[in-house]
């Protein structure tokens, strides 16, 4: 297979997911139980006349089939709907809610694929040493803690506690220059913490197993039988080749950027894509649940398309198959 | 002769002895893992509890109208593990949560086990043919998809009861089962007893629940303990963000009113921290004991 037909395979596949997507989504809402207009006379005392009237604003009473042209019409102009509660488009909060969580999981993402790797460079090369054990209990309790629950944890130690830091929320807008930057780190220090610490184990199991799968191919043993220093062999010979899979997981998180943090910014009220999420759950505002959705999922679906790509061109073989 | 009959018996052994042999063998491997066996240690301690805690704690425990103890109580001889807002003994709470929180995390497992296992056999046995295409661009797309935000959407429709969220977390983690299943249905059909049995007159059905599905067995129950260990946190994680049940009490929904209750800044300690201390041993236990289990049955580990 030539790279220009892998190229547009894998483009036309993330094509069709995303098709895939916004037909689930167009059904999930539409089939299920109920509408959301249906979903919220439920609970709420509406007149029928009220349901009726909501029912035709979000043209829900046209037939399934032109309901799913407008749909996919609005989707491809940018039209998400609008937030049944206030009345905003849903595109408009999504974008303004957009860079916190792009700081806040970005941040969060780099810094623990980047310890990850280290710890797990490190574990598979000495696989059984002190280091290599400590770090896989580590990882396993790690992996073992609820998210949300560490971060109130950690919320507890160092600021019911300690009052160390703010109980959450986002930098004061009042502020400006250096005095903006540092509220911001004090609100970020927390949940940036808590997202480290819960992905840092991921990280770290993929990069020691592909190093300790590594380090018994026969290039690695040609290296040292040249006598190549144990510290480069790591370096120039192992590392590079280990360092693919892990590669792949790390484009592959930044999808999770946009649908990443929603416990962690709920928890600590950060105010972004997550909180969204958490209050639109919280008074059942189903057009921007259904926004997120799509964002979050198209997120994904692009960043498999960017790791697929590359990683076709940092191995090869891969193409070939 | 004595010898002549014994191994005319042993040719006839029934399957079921056989796996019996292998069951006790499997066994025996296991007992001599540490990892397996403190989890499983701590597991029998949290599944007779959850077993027993309608004996130990009453629905009038529970019941925050009955409520006797001052709220946010310290803990005390009255209350060993203190009070919730409602006055109710947290260890009361945490008792009643391991029987929720256990039996939503092994149900969902199982559910997704079901269906993994269905959708990966189909695709592996029947490997290579559309209906092979098809379930696999099926898996692949639940996969890629975001769990949390499908989990979202699909709770926020369904409505949060238990029931859902049993629903929820079944339907957003079979993927990976079914994709681990079809690698395996794929080997095994390459393997001359399944051409035998095609060969010999034996129908699909006969073939895939004779031959497949205990060879494919192993590697699926392993990843099932492995998947309950996922449940008990995704239950927690939906709890937290109010799409688990509003009615019976978890230790994901002690912590979510722990959180509501504003838990964190008033320092009150002994009804945040257990629940989530209870969870991490659980989903460790079943996390050591799907490992050493996926060190016995799957041979590519066992090598290492």
């Amino acid at each position: 297979m030539g790279s220009r037909r892998y190229l547009l395979s894998k483009c036309l596949q993330a094509v069709v997911t995303l098709w895939f997507v916004l037909t689930f989504n167009f059904f999930l809402f539409r089939v299920l139980p109920g509408d959301p207009i249906g979903l919220l006379a439920r609970s709420e005392h509406f007149t029928p006349e009220d349901v009726a009237r909501l029912r035709h604003d979000q043209g829900l009473d046209l037939p399934m089939a032109e309901q799913y042209v407008v749909y996919l019409k609005d989707i491809a102009t940018g039209n998400l709907g609008e937030s049944l509660r206030t009345g905003i488009p849903v595109n408009e909060l999504i974008g303004s809610r957009m860079r916190p969580t792009v700081l806040l999981v970005g941040l969060g993402t780099i810094l623990a694929s980047w310890l990850g790797v280290l710890i797990g460079i490190r574990g598979g090369w000495r696989r059984g040493s002190r280091f290599d054990t400590t770090s896989q209990y580590s990882s396993l309790v790690l992996y073992a803690m609820p998210e949300g629950w560490l971060g109130m944890l950690l919320l507890l130690f160092f600021s019911g506690w300690l009052h160390w830091f703010p109980a959450g929320g986002y930098a004061s807008a009042d502020e400006t220059g250096v005095a903006y930057l540092v509220d911001l780190l004090d609100h970020l220090f927390l949940p940036l913490l808590t997202l480290t610490l819960g992905y840092i184990g991921g990280y770290a199991i993929v990069m020691r197993s592909s190093m300790i799968d590594t380090i018994n191919e026969d290039f690695v043993h040609t290296a040292r039988a040249k006598g190549v220093p144990d510290r480069l062999v790591r370096r120039k010979h192992v590392v590079p080749n280990a360092f693919l899979p892990s590669f792949t997981l790390i484009i592959l998180s930044f999808g999770f950027v946009l649908g990443g943090a929603i416990v962690i910014e709920t928890v600590y009220s950060w105010p972004g894509l997550g909180l969204l999420t958490y209050n639109a759950i919280n008074t059942k505002d189903y057009p921007v649940i259904q926004g997120v959705f799509l964002i979050a999922s198209a997120a994904v679906i692009l960043a498999n398309l960017v790791a697929d790509i590359t990683y076709g061109y940092l191995d090869p073989r891969i193409k070939q198959a | 002769m004595e010898q002549h009959v014994e191994i005319a018996r042993s040719r006839r052994v029934s399957p079921w002895s056989r796996r019996w042999t292998t069951l006790t063998g499997h066994w025996a491997t296991f007992r001599t893992t540490r990892r397996g066996m403190v989890g499983l240690a701590i597991l029998t301690f949290f599944v007779a509890l959850a077993i027993a805690s309608p004996l130990l704690v009453s629905p009038d425990d529970l019941d925050p109208a009955l409520a006797s103890l001052p709220p946010h109580m310290p803990p005390s001889t009255q209350a060993w593990l203190g009070t919730d807002n409602f006055g109710r003994s947290v260890l009361d709470l945490l008792i009643a949560g391991a029987r929720v929180s256990l039996l939503v995390g092994i149900t969902a497992a199982l559910g997704a086990m079901l269906i993994g296992a269905f959708v990966g056999i189909s695709a592996g046995y029947f490997g290579g043919t559309k209906l092979d295409t098809f379930l696999n661009a099926f898996t692949n797309w639940f996969l890629v998809i975001p769990w949390l935000a499908l989990a979202i959407a699909l709770a926020a429709i369904l409505g949060a009861s238990l029931v859902n969220v049993i629903i929820v977390i079944a339907i957003t983690s079979w993927a990976s089962t079914a994709r681990l299943v079809r690698a395996q249905a794929l080997s095994v059909r390459e393997r001359p007893y399944i051409e035998r049995s095609r060969a010999l007159g034996g129908s699909h059905w006969h073939t895939v629940t004779r031959h497949v599905l205990p060879n494919v067995f192993p590697v699926l129950f392993a990843n099932t303990i492995l998947m309950v260990a996922l449940a008990i946190l995704s239950e927690t994680t939906l709890a937290i963000l109010g799409l688990s049940s509003r009615t019976s009490t978890s230790w994901g929904t002690i912590i979510e009113d722990a959180f509501t209750g504003g838990a964190m800044t008033a320092g009150w300690w002994w009804w945040l921290i257990p629940p989530g201390v209870c969870i991490v041993f659980v989903t460790l236990a079943f996390t050591m004991v799907g490992f050493a289990f996926d060190e016995i049955l799957s041979p590519r580990l066992r090598e290492r």
